[in-house]
Formats: structure tokens, C-alpha cells, sequence
């Protein structure tokens, strides 16, 4: 890193090397079955450099030959967007604790009985599922470096484990399933089997939803499958700097119900998605975005941050190109309705566990539309049974702006998000 | 190269072993409104060894190739601590052969400089529409080399360069924000994405238009796919269930999707195979080293086949297809789709529309997705039909259906096959794959659509 980083500084004003090494051993079974096991490393550097004022980029995956990688990075020069940021210097960094040394020491055979017994529980409860399962443990080692003299890096652990069950039955399917992560080998397998055999029990019976605008209380992983995508956009700086988020000059104005409280967190301990620094080398923090349904403050990289005149959150995240904003962990501030007294109130409603397609409609007006492919009817405050071949339609905007309760049963989803139950009402349901 | 993987890969005590490299390059240009945002240049190499052993696989990737013997042992030993039965393996010719790229318009013989020349002037066109509020367009190209050798004696290396567009303009006013996109690639043309500034000031001034569309109200109707939107259906509808590895370990599937099964009406017929000539799914052997094909999956609405690996194949009983693939060289190959489309019937577009009172027609696509059983599928543009003529313009629409019943609900079959290369697919952790999809215009009763 040091000779790329000392030979780019000899053609470039600035530069700076990013560096990422990882390990990891994921543990897959099929149909209930140990299928296979995986080992994966892998090591990119990518190189920024800042030349003429404009920036330019190159990035190898594999060996690195130094004068290869400036001689890509250079080429891109010429046509590459001006630099409105300067590389930080030596910056100092909150302690995040994301290494637990436990991680390596945890054996295959250990995974394999993680995953057996996940699936013997299950099984033991419905002996027609067939389970796929991955159990998978991993480290990585993030290193930048740049020509101000700024230095960052950090090791990380991760270990997760993942179950989705199928039940076929006449031409009909049924699919349940959860995942956790941390960066401890420990997590709570038995949150995690209590959760899929919830979700067998109250998909037992079939119910028929009406097509008409009706309550809808989505889950925490309903809530990560239908809403967060769009907030995500539009808390993005960059969205906001291009014009495209509809919050863009919301700032400090009340859009959201007053119970809706939602913050970025790099720093939460043991947590995937948690880093002392961002991958740009700014340190990581706590940014609030919603505070009591006011907008208070959007997300940024450092060049975006140039831009729109303001500073970076650390959130400049890399997927493979230069960085951009993205966030961190997502955190759902808790309320004090239990997920219970929520459906009790319900005369007429639904429950959604995971909506399909929801992100692939206009999430940049905060439109969701998706089909309820896990999801049950409530009838007079009453949990009926799965629905099927229906559509959850609406807006975050209109969706959030009243929010009839907020659950107390907040809890992690796919790694980067700590939401509870969020219960909305008139959000328009299609049913065949 | 041959003699040394040859070596490496003889006197283990496995059922199979396949080592796969892979060298690419790639550039690529993103702009965010005005500004060319980001243009970089990547190269990667990058490797890794699949062992399998009485049933069971191992798996190792790296982006360091020394000490590949050892990467060799480690996923033979990873695959003897899985496998407790028989290895199932279709049994294929070793293959031995170098497959040059099929390139027209190489996108590596043409300079950073006008490529930036020829996207800047997209954007001009779509930032200069009144109320367009800004642009997104993100360009690709990528060539990658592949050797594949295997234990049972395959060599086969295979080259390929890929180009992708995906242009959108986002109009916004008073809190409303609307975005249009449009999605291009190909297997080796950089002529693909030339040439389309009529559809780039089409692409700005519908996003324009949107701004005042009203939204469907939400229920069943009777709807009419564009060529590229049943694409997508088709792809989401019955692809993905036609991939043998959603299929081979679950009895109950399997009843279900015994073949003879009738799913559709007798003008249905889907397709799918790589061994389809100069499109985005195009190969001539997938990461097992298999020749492409060319799969009925229906024929006259029947269930006929479905798509394979070697081991789904041989678990199956049934012949392989060549729809092993892999991304890269860090994930195993699994059942993938390559270039699949509805076959083109005889109704021309007029006379699929002309006796619906009341329907939808969408166009263009946005996303879709699938649980096998139930799919979403999104269309970018979507008008009423009224009296039998298209009316007035919607907000795009979200579709969705049921396998078991869509399919049986298409009865109008267009004459007027179109394919789009501008998908990506995504499964397993391993998106965006390039693959087509296309159809002719296709008519669908009794589909439920999201809406107010």
C-alpha cells in the first residue's frame, strides 16, 4: 500500500489507497441436508487520486502491480468529476468493538451442529419442512491510507446464520424463515426457531383478505421489506443534492408522525454493519435523521458533502467504485405497544411478515407495492390465518405521517437494521 | 496452462474436481445529473476449486492463484466432511476448446473520450427537457477470459465482453418526484448504445409526463404486455421455476412439476437456451464445461422441460441443458436462465386490444421478482385501454400472479417477438447475471395490479 501510495503522490496532488482483505466460511444445507462447504478470500485495493483538481479511480481485485493500478487510475483523470474535498488527515477514531477473536475459533463441525439442530427443531415442529440453512463465520481487514496524511483500519468479525423453510402442499407454498448476524459466534438460536414456528402457527389456516384500504401492521423484517428502501433513498445526501428525494427541502419540518423516531449508527458494538471509520477514513457516528417525525439531518460522503456544503456523517461506503452515502445500521426508535394489544385493536387488517417486489416500484416518491408472500388476515382483534395472492400498496410519506402505534419488540433484521412493529393505517390492500 | 491444472488436479481422492480462473477488465461511467460523477477502470483475477465427494461439495475462491495445490486438498477435504452418500453427476464429454469472443463493436477499442462524448450528450437531452429535475445513467463494458479444466479432463477457455446502459430521468414538482428508465446491453456490441437519442428525449418527456398521471385504482383487470414487459413475466412467471435446483430435493415440487403438466393454453410455448445466437445469454458452454442448448420448457401450454446442472440432471434423471453459471470465480455455478422468451403466435396488437372494454396496457420494465410461486413484476409506462383503443396515461403499475393460474389466464399471443437485453438477473446472492428475456405482445385476463 505504502509504494502504491508513494509513487501516485509523485503524479497525483493527492491520493489514497483502500484496502479490503476477507475470509469466509459459510456452511449451506439443502433440503435439510449438509450440501456443501464453502471457503472464500478475497483482496481488492483501490486507488483515488486527485489530479488537475478532478478525481480518478481505479481499483484491482487479486495481486496489484502498483504501476498498473496508476497507469488505470490515471486514464480516468482526465475525464473524472472535480474534487470538492480534500483526503483527511490523521483523524482520531471512536472505539467500536467489532472483533471478537472467538469467530476463527469456531470449528466446521460447530457449524454443522448449529445448522442440524436449527433444523431438528424445526422439523420437530412440522416434520413436512424442508429447510435450506447457512451458518457462516467470517473476518475482514479494511485498510486506507492517503497522501495527507491520514491513516485508518480495523479488523471485523461476522457470524450468521440463516433458515427458510418450504411446505408444498397441493399446488401451494408456504415459505418461513429468519436470520442474525453479529460479530460474536453467539447469537440466539432459539429467537430465531421460536420465530420461524411462530410464523408456522399463524400461517396453519387460510384466511381471505377484502380488496379495500385497510389497517396494516408489518413485522420488523415486513418493515425492512416494504418501507426502508425508500427512506434509505431519501435520506441519501446525494439524492437530496440532486433534487430527487422529496424530503430535499424538508429539513427540520415535521413529515413524519411524532412517534417515528429513526437514526444512522456506525458505532453500536458487536454489530455487522458497525465501523470506527467509514471507507474514506472519516470516523463513524451517530446521526440522527428523524427525530419525533422532524426530518433533522440527511446522509454524506465527503464529495457530496463538498458539494452541498456541508460535512461528512461517515458514510462514504464503497460498493466496488468510488464511495458514495449509504448508511450504517438503521435504527427504529422502540414504542410501548406490545405487537399483541396491536392486533387486538384491529377489526379488519393484515399482518405482514414480507412483502416481494415492494422495492421495485417509484421508491424515490416513497412508493411500495408488493405481493404478501408471508402475511395473515386479523379478524376482531384476532390473528386468522395466511393470506395469499394480495397486494399491499402505498407511500411511506402518507404511510408514516400517522402512525397508529409503534411496537415495543424491536429487534436486528438482515444485519443493518434494528426496527420494532410499525402499525399503519388505510394503506390499500388488492386481493384476487 | 492445461498441462499444469491437468497435474494439479490428478490423484485426489474425490468424485470430481473443476478448477475455473478468470481475468477481466471493465470500465465504467456514472452520472448523476450534470456531472460525470465517476469514471473508473477495474481488473480482477481471481480463481477457485469445486470438489465434489460421495454427495457432497466443497468450495474455494481466491484472488491469489499460487499454491492452487493446496486450495485443491482443502475443497476435497471440505467436500469429504459433507458427503455421507453416492456422488450424482450427469456424465458429459471432456471438452477441450478456446472460444474467442463475439464482438461487432468492441467496446474496448473505443476511447474514454467518446464514450464520455456520447453520454454527455444523453444527458444534455434529458436534462434539458422542461421540469426534469435531474438524470442518472450508468454505462459498463467488461471483457473477462475463463478457464475452466476439470478432473475429467475438460479444458475449455472462453472469452466474452459485455456492455450495459441504463439511462432514467427524474422529474419532480411540489414534493412529487417521477423517474423513467431504460435499461440496454449486449454480448459485444458498444452499437447497441449508440444511436438512442430519440429514445432518450422520448425517455425525459415521459417522466415529464407522469408528473400529472393519474394512479390505477387498484383490482383485477384484463392486461396487455409489451414485448419487453412479458419478458420480464415470462422470466419471473415460469423461469425461475423451471430451474431444476429450486426443484430436484423436494418430492412435493417435483409431483407438481412432473413433466406432461399443462400450464397454459395450446398457443404457449417457452423457451430458454444459450446455444440462441448473439444475445445477452449467449455462451457456448456453461461453467461445467457443458455445450449450451436450446430448452423447450413448454410446448403448447405443456410442462416439457426444465433447466439443469449436472448434478439436478443426474438426480432428476433427466438430460443435461448447459445452465450451469456462475457470476464469477467467488460463488459456485447454479441453475440459471440464459435467453428465454415466449414463442410469437399470430395476433397482431390491434386485434389483442380491440374488444377489451376496460384494461391495462404496460410497458417497458422496472423489476420483478419471484417466491417461485407467487411473482411481482413491474412495468416502467402503463395507459388504460378504453373501448378497444389505448387511452390515458397511468403511474407505472406493480403486477403480480400466481404460477399455477397466470399462465392459464394468457389467451392472445402477439405476432411480434422482441427480445431485451438490458435484464440482469439475480439469485443466491449472485445478480446481476447477464440474461434476455423477450415475447411477443401477450394479453393476460384476471390480473390483479397494486394500486389506490
Amino acid at each position: 500500500m505504502e509504494e502504491i501510495l508513494s509513487k501516485a503522490k509523485k503524479v497525483a496532488e493527492q491520493a489514497e489507497v483502500f484496502q479490503v482483505t476477507s475470509q469466509r466460511t459459510p456452511v449451506k444445507f439443502e433440503a435439510n441436508q449438509l450440501k456443501q462447504i464453502q471457503t472464500k478470500e478475497s483482496t481488492s485495493t483501490a486507488l483515488r487520486l486527485i489530479k488537475d483538481g478532478k478525481i480518478g479511480f481505479a481499483q484491482v481485485s487479486g495481486s496489484v502491480d502498483p504501476e498498473t493500478l496508476i497507469n488505470m487510475a490515471m486514464e480516468t483523470c482526465n475525464f473524472g468529476a472535480a474534487a470538492r474535498f480534500d483526503f483527511p488527515g490523521l483523524n482520531s477514531y471512536p472505539g467500536v468493538e467489532i472483533y471478537d477473536p472467538k469467530v476463527e475459533q469456531i470449528t466446521i463441525d460447530e457449524m454443522v451442529q448449529i445448522g442440524e439442530q436449527l433444523i431438528n427443531t424445526i422439523k420437530k415442529h412440522t416434520p413436512e419442512i424442508l429447510c435450506e440453512a447457512s451458518i457462516g463465520k467470517g473476518t475482514a481487514s479494511v485498510r486506507i491510507t492517503n497522501s495527507n496524511g491520514g491513516k485508518a483500519g480495523y479488523e471485523k468479525s461476522f457470524f450468521s446464520v440463516g433458515i427458510e423453510g418450504i411446505i408444498v402442499l397441493d399446488s401451494e407454498m408456504l415459505f418461513v424463515g429468519d436470520s442474525q448476524s453479529s460479530c460474536h459466534p453467539t447469537l440466539d438460536f432459539k429467537a430465531l426457531t421460536d420465530e420461524v414456528i411462530t410464523q408456522l402457527e399463524l400461517a396453519k389456516n387460510k384466511a381471505e383478505s377484502a380488496t379495500q384500504a385497510m389497517p396494516v401492521i408489518f413485522k420488523p423484517n415486513g418493515v425492512a421489506s416494504a418501507l426502508i428502501s425508500p427512506l434509505m433513498t431519501a435520506f441519501n445526501g446525494k439524492i437530496v443534492f440532486m433534487g430527487a428525494s422529496p424530503l430535499k427541502d424538508k429539513l427540520g419540518q415535521q413529515v413524519f408522525d411524532k412517534k417515528l423516531s429513526m437514526w444512522d449508527d456506525a458505532t453500536v458494538p458487536y454489530q455487522v454493519a458497525s465501523c470506527p471509520c467509514d471507507d474514506e477514513g472519516v470516523p463513524g457516528q451517530k446521526t440522527p435523521l428523524i427525530e419525533n417525525g422532524i426530518v433533522s439531518q440527511f446522509l454524506y460522503d465527503l464529495q457530496t458533502a463538498g458539494l452541498a456544503n456541508t460535512r461528512s456523517t461517515g458514510n462514504g461506503n464503497r460498493g466496488g467504485g468510488l464511495p458514495s452515502p449509504s448508511i450504517s445500521s438503521l435504527i427504529i426508535k422502540e414504542g410501548e405497544t406490545s405487537f399483541s394489544e396491536m392486533v387486538k385493536s384491529v377489526k379488519q387488517g393484515l399482518v405482514i411478515e414480507q412483502l416481494i417486489g415492494a422495492t421495485q416500484g417509484n421508491i424515490l416518491n416513497g412508493d411500495f407495492s408488493g405481493n404478501v408472500l408471508l402475511g395473515y388476515k386479523i379478524e376482531n382483534g384476532e390473528i386468522k390465518g395466511r393470506v395469499k395472492d394480495t397486494m399491499v400498496s402505498g407511500n411511506v410519506y402518507q404511510a408514516l405521517k400517522q402512525i397508529e402505534a409503534i411496537g415495543n419488540d424491536v429487534r436486528w433484521v438482515e444485519g443493518f437494521l434494528r426496527t420494532p412493529s410499525i402499525f399503519c393505517s388505510g394503506l390499500s390492500v388488492t386481493a384476487k | 496452462m492445461r498441462d499444469k491444472l491437468a497435474n494439479i488436479l490428478k490423484g485426489h481422492n474425490a468424485d470430481y474436481i473443476e478448477i475455473r480462473f478468470e481475468e477481466g477488465q471493465s470500465t465504467r461511467l456514472i452520472y448523476r445529473g450534470p456531472r460525470l460523477e465517476e469514471i473508473g477502470r477495474t481488473s480482477s483475477i481471481g480463481g477457485n476449486v469445486r470438489a465434489l465427494v460421495k454427495g457432497g461439495w466443497g468450495f474455494v475462491s481466491f484472488n491469489n492463484l499460487d499454491r492452487l495445490q493446496e486450495k485443491v486438498e482443502l475443497a476435497v477435504a471440505q467436500a469429504r466432511i459433507v458427503g455421507k452418500g453416492n456422488s450424482e453427476f450427469s456424465p458429459v464429454e471432456p471438452v477441450v476448446d478456446i472460444v474467442t469472443a463475439e464482438i461487432k463493436k468492441d467496446p474496448a477499442s473505443i476511447p474514454l473520450s467518446f464514450k464520455k462524448q456520447l453520454f454527455d450528450g444523453y444527458n444534455d437531452i434529458i436534462l434539458s427537457t422542461p421540469k426534469i429535475q435531474t438524470s442518472n445513467i450508468s454505462y459498463s463494458d467488461g471483457r473477462k477470459k475463463t478457464t475452466f479444466a476439470s478432473s475429467e479432463g475438460a479444458y475449455i477457455e472462453q472469452n466474452r465482453v459485455d456492455v450495459s446502459l441504463r439511462l432514467a430521468s427524474i422529474a419532480a414538482q411540489d414534493g412529487t418526484v417521477r423517474q423513467v428508465g431504460l435499461s440496454l446491453g449486449s454480448n459485444g456490441d458498444f452499437a447497441a448504445v449508440e444511436g438512442l437519442q430519440n429514445q432518450v428525449k422520448d425517455l425525459a418527456q415521459r417522466a415529464v409526463n407522469l408528473l400529472s398521471a393519474p394512479q390505477a385504482v387498484g383490482g383485477e383487470y384484463t392486461v396487455v404486455l409489451d414485448p419487453v414487459l412479458a419478458g420480464v413475466f415470462v422470466h419471473e412467471a415460469f423461469g425461475h421455476l423451471s430451474e431444476s435446483d429450486h426443484v430436484y430435493e423436494n418430492q412435493k415440487l417435483r409431483d407438481i412439476m412432473v413433466l406432461g403438466r399443462k400450464f397454459g393454453g395450446k398457443q404457449l410455448n417457452i423457451v430458454d437456451g444459450a446455444a440462441v445466437p448473439g444475445l445477452r445469454g449467449s455462451y457456448k458452454y456453461d461453467n461445467e464445461g457443458v455445450p449450451a442448448s436450446k430448452t423447450y420448457l413448454i410446448r403448447e401450454g405443456i410442462l416439457e422441460g426444465r433447466l439443469h446442472s449436472r448434478e439436478t440432471a443426474a438426480k432428476m434423471g433427466e438430460k443435461v441443458t448447459g445452465n450451469a453459471r456462475a457470476i464469477n470465480y467467488s460463488f459456485p455455478p447454479i441453475v440459471r436462465m440464459t435467453n428465454t422468451f415466449i414463442e410469437p403466435g399470430t395476433i397482431s396488437f390491434q386485434d389483442m386490444i380491440s374488444d377489451i372494454k376496460e384494461g391495462i396496457y404496460a410497458k417497458d420494465w422496472y423489476g420483478g421478482t419471484t417466491s417461485l410461486e407467487m411473482f411481482t413484476f413491474s412495468a416502467a409506462e402503463a395507459y388504460m385501454i378504453r373501448n378497444g383503443k389505448v387511452a390515458e396515461l397511468l403511474q407505472p403499475v406493480v403486477l403480480t400472479g400466481n404460477v399455477f393460474t397466470t399462465l392459464n389466464n394468457i389467451d392472445a399471443i402477439g405476432n411480434d417477438l422482441d427480445m431485451n437485453q438490458g435484464g440482469g438477473c439475480g439469485k443466491a446472492g449472485q445478480s446481476p447475471l447477464p440474461v434476455s428475456n423477450g415475447s411477443p405482445h401477450i394479453r393476460i385476463r384476471q390480473c390483479l395490479i397494486g394500486g389506490q
